[in-house]
């Protein structure tokens, strides 16, 4: 691994200070230390962010639920508060990586690498999230732009993730055996007035399906989307899945999603 | 400033408190093995998929090989050599002993400390949870089940 220096920022002014177009943000490290050792990323400076008290946490209110940056895998899946507002939420946790990731990786970081298999970022679709970040609100829906890329502006930083909560909700992964990211992760979240059926794993980019998402706020019953198939030209084609593959698992796992809920 | 800069760290590692320099990109499994000459912790695929290198981190098991030796200062660590009580073994080693829960033992010690951590956290698990818990402990030779059996036996001695 190429030398960097490491900083340790109390709160997050100093973090924002030290960042420059050469750093990155330290919390669990679970993908900034693997791709640093791997080669594939190298940075002047990294910051910790997991002394700051700030954005650590869980609070839940009537309509959403808001998890700190820093609050680890391991935290979420076992919060009883989770578990009561948006089970599906704590169970998405439960199923990241193994324990070890889960004992330090945390939500903030997946959702800022924005990895094309990351399970969180179907979450923040599916559940009409909220990015706060030192600076500003971004909706989900305007954050995830496309692979590993994300509407953050260098140096931004992630304070927290607000999600809404649904009437219904679940997510399905049909996970690489090996690794346990997503080959495809369907989180099906019904809300009041409309569906939402966000993807992970089968394109670039998390996206919302709109056929699915269309049929389901129609009738919301597998049923509905029994005999669908999808466009599978954009679809991610590798050792582990042929595009053909994922476009009948997209289905597949959101059938399951729904039949859960 | 010089980019990786040394640093001291202070951790208290199986019950001693140890004070090294290290540089900022030093990862903990190289603090470990390669400074404190405890190599009873491996490195296996050093992309931390294999688990052979998971040690406890302030009761918690983690892969040493994707921790920065500075990102854990202070922290109390137990590593596979801090198992032993009085030169006796710890149930789970004693369990995979006596049921062959390994062949050529290079996964072993992270399966250890794993296995350590799921009793910590669940004293009677069953196998799909046993199985479902060492999923980030990749072992080429047992095809788990003596693993398993061990884990539990150790459940039963815990």
């Amino acid at each position: 691994m190429k030398d960097f220096n490491y900083h340790s920022a109390k709160d997050i002014k100093e973090a924002s200070k030290l960042s420059s177009s050469n750093s990155a943000f330290l919390a669990g490290g679970m993908t900034t230390i693997p791709s640093m050792k791997l080669g594939l990323a190298s940075y002047k400076d990294l910051i910790n962010i997991k002394n700051i008290k700030k954005l650590s946490g869980i609070k839940v209110s009537a309509k959403s639920v808001t998890i700190g940056a820093i609050t680890k895998h391991v935290e979420v899946a076992n919060s009883k508060e989770v578990k009561k507002a948006i089970p599906s939420l704590a169970n998405l946790a439960e199923g990241i990586g193994d324990p070890q990731v889960r004992n330090r990786g945390t939500i903030g970081g997946s959702v800022a690498n924005n990895d094309p298999s990351a399970d969180y970022p179907s979450a923040c679709i599916a559940l009409n999230a909220t990015i706060h970040t030192n600076d500003r609100k971004i909706e989900a829906s305007k954050f995830f732009k496309g692979m590993f890329e994300t509407a953050l502006k260098k140096g931004e930083l992630i304070e927290a993730i607000e999600f809404q909560i649904p009437e219904k909700s679940s997510y399905q992964k049909h996970p690489n055996p090996a690794s346990r990211y997503a080959v495809v992760g369907v989180y099906v979240a019904k809300h009041k007035k409309d569906v939402n059926v966000a993807v992970t794993g089968a394109k670039p980019c998390v996206y919302n399906d709109k056929d699915l998402s269309k049929a389901l706020s129609n009738s919301f019953s597998s049923s509905s989307i029994q005999n669908m198939e999808l466009d599978s030209s954009d679809m991610n084609s590798d050792i582990h899945a042929s595009a053909e593959y994922r476009a009948s698992l997209v289905v597949t796992q959101a059938k399951k999603a729904v039949d859960a809920c | 400033m010089k980019r990786g800069s040394m640093r001291k760290v202070t951790l208290e590692i199986n019950g001693k408190k140890i004070e090294k320099e290290v540089q900022d990109n030093t990862l903990l499994s190289t603090l470990l093995r390669e400074h404190l000459n405890l190599t009873g912790t491996h490195i296996g695929c050093d992309t931390s998929q294999c688990g052979a290198c998971v040690v406890h981190v302030n009761g918690n098991s983690l892969k040493s090989c994707t921790a920065l030796a500075t990102d854990i200062d202070g922290s109390k660590i137990t590593t596979i050599e801090g198992l032993a009580t009085n030169g006796k073994m710890h149930p789970m080693q004693e369990a995979f002993k006596k049921l062959h829960g390994l062949q050529c033992g290079f996964c072993t010690p992270g399966m250890v400390m794993s296995a350590v951590d799921l009793l910590q956290k669940n004293k009677k698990p069953s196998d799909t949870e046993i199985r479902d818990w060492l999923e980030g402990n990749i072992c080429r030779c047992t095809g788990y089940q003596n693993i398993v059996a061990a884990v539990k036996e150790a459940a039963t001695k815990m």
